[in-house]
């Protein structure tokens, strides 16, 4: 299709007029409009299509999907509560782990590391945003699930066992392994944009810092993260999107339980995991748009948490730093 | 730019055309994908102007696809309902068994071997009222093994597929409180254990996980070497699946199938008869309109129930009975 897309445009030429063709501001103006409605008109017809296909399932449980905490498609009941809590769950212990190392790594590979240190660094983590989910998904289930269920996870029983997120037994596909998974996932992407974001502060401000009697970390920590600020919270939001809809990595390495459990060591299970496992043989017609109200509650849920991250950015910042 | 469209289109079918006369689109179970891509090979290679391409993307959507008519014929590891059936308006659906599999309880017991499993045994570990692998119902199955006191760890399958079907559906068979409590369905709602994606999903949990235990199609099992148990039947043998005795299975089952063949033969009587067997069938319409495309597939499923059915044991099925072919072919007669 995409040919089709690209030729649509000439289509027009004959009825425009001469003068109207010169005007090449008008064109682009034109065209670059068309490509930024296009993603206007992808959204909604995205949650047109999710909102018609679920009605079947809206009409039955209504809010109360939810709240459902059982999902039995022998007696067609069906709630969200526990693929919702698992989904935001694992997405979180992603970001808690990734975000620090991940900023971290960042201000290190842009101010301190030796240039050639620093490309070599960023070629790594850019090959690394481009391996499949699904080899993350291989490598995880073969090394890290026996790691966690012969190590980490004991270890984790026997320290901090006192606490409700660390009792249960250790199967190692649990929601840990799939945070542990994502985190790994969304970890070269806020390096990668966050570096470039770092890397684009001025020089000038820099100096000015260093100038006015800051150390080499003062004029980083004080000065260049916050002018940074932007693109560093714009790749949380990127790694933030990757972890919410990750599916298969999540799958192989998380149990796909169907129950909630407080324990970080249970298995799970994520709204994307649950609608690639049963999409295909989804037979009844509540099933199917069970499955399809799911897509639009997780479509929900990212502008939720989006908006939410928004908003707890700008109550944390503007106290902060007066930079723009 | 519809200039564009109908140049490709006239090229693709050009191209399609210049390499057989009639294609045919297929979709459906992903279990008896290897068999079919077989023999829709080798049927082409004696047919050279019947091209069927067969897309193996389960049970539900191959009936979802040929009740919306977009393919010709679709496949599935279980029969359609009454309900799936009311939807097809245009044409009757034909269920045609193509060959047999079985499903194995597959286990990671470090020192135990051969292990042997009752229906209610069975239905116990998935319930998870039957937690250590030295409880005396499993005991009682395998007098002289040496079984540990270890957490069974129960590994089942997360996708929806025709595999789990037939295991809930024995499992159902034999025990009153699975059938109250779970019952039978492509995916249900699992009391305990981990879920694994696809055979090799819940092969590779049962594999590194100590004291687990999982199930598989035998084609999986078999293809892979893995260990894997025997099931007591109906007649009170502990059977191993293979292909003959899956094949028992539906020979015992045989003067039960209804003229539809829409049936369960899991549980089946006969005293070699392997439990957790299951027929996968074609589902044809029985009116096709364009005559050439109804002669193509009348004559796939005669060669299918005849010479088809030699492929079968190469790839781990399990051929259909002789009884159950004659009434096959009086099927074909149906198509009109």
């Amino acid at each position: 299709m995409g040919t089709v897309v690209a030729t649509a445009p000439p289509e027009t030429r004959p009825r425009k007029s001469i003068a109207f063709w010169r005007d090449g501001d008008q064109i682009s103006h034109l065209v670059t409009f068309l490509f930024a409605a296009s993603i206007f008109f992808i959204t909604v017809f995205l949650v047109y299509e999710l909102w018609i296909h679920s009605a079947p399932s809206r009409a039955k449980f209504g809010f109360s999907f939810l709240t459902g905490k059982t999902w039995d498609p022998n007696i067609d009941e069906f709630g969200a509560l526990p693929f919702i809590y698992g989904t935001v769950l694992t997405s979180f212990v992603a970001l808690l782990i990734s975000v620090p190392l991940g900023v971290g790594a960042a201000i290190f590979l842009s101010e301190l590391a030796p240039p050639k240190l620093s490309n070599a660094c960023t070629f790594l983590v850019e090959l690394l945003a481009a391996v499949p989910s699904v080899i993350f998904g291989l490598l995880a289930l073969f090394t890290l699930v026996p790691l966690l269920r012969q190590y980490v996870e004991p270890f984790l029983k026997r320290t901090l066992g006192f606490l409700p997120l660390f009792q249960g037994p250790a199967y190692g596909l649990s929601y840990l392994a799939a945070g542990l998974i994502l985190a790994i996932m969304t970890f070269p992407f806020i390096i990668s944009i966050s570096r470039e974001a770092l890397l684009a502060v001025p020089r000038e401000q820099r100096e000015a810092a260093l100038a006015l009697g800051a150390t080499k970390w003062e004029s980083t920590w004080q000065v260049v993260v916050p002018f940074a600020r932007l693109g560093i919270i714009g790749s949380i939001f990127l790694a933030l999107a990757r972890a919410l809809g990750e599916t298969m990595a999540v799958t192989m390495v998380i149990g796909n339980d169907t129950g909630i459990h407080t324990s970080l060591l249970s298995p799970g299970y994520t709204i994307a995991a649950l609608i690639a496992n049963n999409f295909t043989e989804a037979t009844g017609d509540i099933f199917l748009s069970s499955l399809v109200e799911l897509g639009l509650v997780l479509f929900a849920l990212t502008m939720v948490l989006n908006a939410g991250a928004q908003l707890l950015i700008i109550a944390t910042t503007r106290k902060g730093s007066k930079q723009p | 730019m519809k200039q564009q469209i109908l140049c490709i289109t006239l090229l693709a079918g050009a191209t399609l055309a210049g390499a057989s006369a009639e294609t045919i689109n297929a979709a459906g179970a992903t279990f008896p994908g290897p068999i079919y891509q077989k023999w829709f090979e080798n049927f082409h290679k004696a047919h050279s102007d019947v091209q069927i391409n067969y897309q193996a993307i389960g049970s539900g959507g191959g009936i979802r696809q040929l009740t919306e008519g977009t393919v010709d014929f679709g496949a599935s590891d279980m029969p359609m309902t009454n309900d799936q059936l009311s939807k097809v308006t245009k044409f009757k659906v034909l269920h045609f068994p193509t060959v047999l599999g079985g499903i194995v309880p597959t286990y990671n017991v470090p020192g135990a071997a051969d292990l042997k499993f009752s229906g209610p045994t069975l239905a116990g570990i998935f319930l998870g009222n039957i937690k250590k692998w030295n409880d005396p119902a499993l005991v009682k199955d395998n007098p002289g093994a040496k079984l540990p006191n270890e957490d069974i760890t129960v590994v089942h399958r997360s996708d929806g597929s025709g595999t789990s079907f037939v295991f809930t559906d024995y499992l159902s068979k034999v025990s009153p409180e699975w059938k109250m409590k779970v019952g039978s369905n492509t995916s249900v709602n699992w009391p305990v254990g981990l879920g694994g994606k696809g055979n090799e999903g819940v092969a590779g949990l049962v594999k590194q996980t100590p004291n687990s235990i999982g199930y598989v199609e035998l084609i999986y099992a078999a293809q892979n070497k893995m260990e894997y148990g025997s099931i007591k039947n109906a007649a009170g043998t502990f059977v191993k699946a293979d292909s003959s005795s899956v094949s028992d299975a539906a020979a015992g089952a045989a003067k039960d199938i209804p003229a539809d063949f829409r049936v369960s033969i899991t549980n089946a009587p006969g005293k070699n008869a392997y439990p957790i067997s299951t027929f996968t069938w074609l589902l044809i319409p029985d009116k096709i309109d364009n005559a050439s495309k109804k002669k193509a597939i009348k004559d796939f499923l005669a060669w299918m129930m005849t010479s088809g059915q030699d492929d079968a044991a190469g790839l781990f099925y399990a051929p259909l009975p002789k009884p159950i072919v004659a009434n096959e072919q009086k099927q074909l007669a149906l198509i009109k």
